[in-house]
């Protein structure tokens, strides 16, 4: 297992290493991006722009430019070109927005999904599985943009059951912190609601068919018995491949339009703001970010997936 | 045959299950009886019926769409009409059951050993983990597993198919049943490790007087360790009788067919190996009376008539076959090509 963690995390570098190589191209690529041109505003001097370019070395070669850009980013000296902030603390101060947002949602989607997936496979073909297939369907079509503003309508404006956005720190206030962030985490987490369920639904329909459900059938285990330690346990296993994609690109950036949506300042919603402004520091730092979570959760879940399923710890002592 | 009474008997057992394009009658008026220490061969090709005969008593068919019809008495108790409950403490307790592929038939998530474990407890709620593991080992010893006490925490996919044939063996014996069903137990096994599973077969029969129902396409495995006979096709019986009775006198002209797609070792080698033509009717479309009628090479006028099954040999009470043939012309038929059939004892 030691062996296999060392190699995940070299893994994890050389991926996140091509992100930054990848990011840094593209934005030296794309025209219209002297940034100098930006920083100087619309009636610059040629000598200020030039004054500019050298001192923020963006008049070095690209592979100086990036050496240099890396070395910020690993001592926190990334800074925005416009205002002058380190890239670093403005991601920080917001990543306890995002990772509530995302990790409550995270929870809530796994949990209802898989119930209404598991029920749903329980009564396949029953009335209880055509409710949900529909429900399940309504949730994957609706997009987030129109659940948010109905949500919000309803039961804040209309009703004020729940308080008007913004977030809370949970450190300050954890009631105001869960009740801020119900609406957004169901509006998060209602797309992959519906989609778990489907998926669940449809590997414990296919699981049913194996032998060893024949199996342990025959050999007498309880309906219960057979669903749960059988079916539902091994339909579970392409589950959470899927789950470690997901609730990686959602901290990456799916939350962004639910973060803009309630006024959560979270890290999506800097992200959406640094694209605008076109500044290459919180793209790359933000990029960073994100790809750093998406790679840390598959590990993460790559490490799960060998607890779970033996046949991948097999694989795994024989190329070690 | 044994004198002791019958433990498992079917008497009129049809199946038919619902599908899109009508009633398919899998199992259509399937009659045995099975007694301690007997092997019972059912044989035939796929869809004959002999597996969803086996899954019915079981229980193991039962669904919305299914019609089951008949009875099965296990020890006098009838089986068609219990609880789900009753089904459930009877599997594996007092029935035993050996599925075809040993590489699917184990969940390949838990180790081997904790399979059989949760079998035992199941059943035996007061029995504790370690004394059912150490009853799993005691198993693994029985069906010649080596190093039974380590090999019971390795998981499925770290055993061999003959290995895991065992272990299943094991499995469907952990509970001392009195019936044991296996069905096509040797199929996806290569021929050495088949001749050892049917070894092991035949010797857990003898010495626990295991009523043993062996399900199979290989006459070969039949004439390994079968009491008797019972020959399926499209869902009815078409012959029955002791082993003897089936590959020395063979009545009806699809036994003969499967006999005579039997490789012999003793007889010059034919340039083709003889072949049943055609391929088994759809159980949707079946023709009048014979099923085997359109591939029966020997089909004549009153076979549009369904025989019934019965005795039409005098001195052979208990052989039983649905051909309308009379018996001394199957004879001289089934001889013709020389290699269809078996000639009788000298």
């Amino acid at each position: 297992m030691g062996r296999f963690v060392v190699r995940r995390l070299f893994g994890m570098v050389a991926v996140l290493f091509a992100v930054s190589v990848i990011v840094f191209m593209i934005f030296n690529v794309i025209p219209n991006s002297n940034p100098a041109q930006a920083l100087a505003g619309k009636n610059a001097t040629p000598t200020l722009v030039k004054s500019i370019e050298e001192e923020w070395g963006f008049d070095n070669s690209l592979p100086e430019q990036y050496v240099t850009m890396m070395k910020k980013v690993f001592t926190g000296e990334l800074t925005s070109y416009k205002p002058r902030i380190p890239v670093d603390e403005q991601i920080f101060e917001r990543i306890p927005a995002t990772l509530s947002l995302s990790i409550g949602a995270g929870i809530i989607w796994l949990f209802f999904g898989l119930l209404l997936g598991y029920l749903s496979a329980l009564r396949a073909g029953g009335w209880l599985d055509r409710l949900l297939t529909g429900v399940a369907v309504a949730g994957i079509s609706i997009p987030v943009f129109l659940i948010a503003p109905v949500l919000i309508y309803f039961l804040t404006y209309k009703v004020e059951i729940f308080p008007n956005a913004q977030y809370v720190p949970l450190t300050e206030d954890p009631w105001e912190w869960l009740t801020h962030l119900i609406l957004p985490w169901f509006t998060l987490a209602i797309l992959s609601i519906g989609f778990y369920s489907r998926v669940l639904r449809s590997n414990m329909l296919d699981v049913m068919n194996e032998d060893y459900v024949r199996t342990a059938r025959a050999k007498g285990l309880s309906e219960r018995k057979v669903m749960t330690r059988h079916v539902l346990r091994n339909s579970l296993i392409p589950i959470i491949t899927l789950f470690g994609l997901d609730f990686g690109a959602t901290i990456a950036g799916t939350a962004i339009i639910t973060e803009v949506l309630y006024s959560l300042d979270g890290v999506g919603s800097y992200a959406a703001e640094a694209a605008t402004k076109f500044e290459l520091p919180p793209i790359m730092g933000v990029t960073l970010y994100g790809a750093f979570f998406v790679v840390f959760i598959n590990a993460l879940v790559d490490i799960v997936y060998a607890y779970l399923d033996p046949r991948v710890r097999l694989g795994e002592t024989a190329s070690a | 045959m044994s004198p002791s009474a019958p433990i498992l008997a079917v008497r009129d057992l049809r199946v038919g299950f619902a599908t899109e394009g009508g009633l398919v009658q899998a199992v259509d008026g399937v009659n045995f009886e099975l007694r301690p220490g007997e092997v019972l061969a059912i044989v035939g090709e796929s869809g004959s019926g002999k597996s969803v005969t086996a899954q019915t008593i079981i229980g193991l068919t039962r669904s919305s769409n299914a019609r089951i019809e008949g009875s099965v008495e296990l020890d006098g108790e009838e089986l068609i009409d219990a609880s789900d409950a009753t089904m459930r403490q009877l599997r594996g307790e007092r029935i035993g059951m050996v599925f075809q592929d040993p590489m699917t038939s184990f969940n390949p998530v838990y180790r081997i050993g904790s399979q059989i474990v949760e079998a035992i407890r199941a059943h035996r709620g007061d029995v504790g983990k370690d004394e059912a593991r150490a009853r799993v080992v005691e198993l693994f010893d029985s069906v010649g597993i080596p190093n039974a006490e380590r090999r019971v925490d390795d998981y499925p996919h770290e055993f061999s198919g003959g290995m895991r044939q065992r272990a299943m063996i094991a499995m469907a014996l952990a509970l001392e049943p009195e019936v044991l069903i296996a069905d096509e137990p040797t199929t996806a096994l290569d021929v050495t490790i088949q001749a050892q599973i049917l070894a092991l077969l035949g010797e857990l029969n003898r010495k626990r007087d295991l009523a043993t129902i062996l399900i199979t396409h290989d006459l070969g495995v039949v004439a390994e360790v079968a009491d008797r006979v019972l020959v399926m096709y499209a869902g009815k019986v078409v012959e029955k009788g002791t082993l003897d009775e089936i590959f020395y006198d063979p009545q009806h002209p699809y036994t003969w067919g499967l006999l005579g797609s039997l490789t012999r070792l003793d007889r010059p080698r034919p340039k083709r190996l003889p072949q049943i033509s055609g391929s088994p009717p759809s159980l949707l479309a079946l023709p009048d009376g014979c099923a085997f009628r359109p591939r029966c090479p020997h089909e004549f006028a009153k076979c549009t008539e369904l025989p019934d099954l019965r005795e039409r040999i005098t001195d052979a009470p208990g052989h039983c076959d649905r051909c309308w043939l009379d018996p001394e012309e199957k004879r001289a038929k089934r001889q013709v090509e020389g290699q269809i059939g078996l000639e009788a004892p000298a």
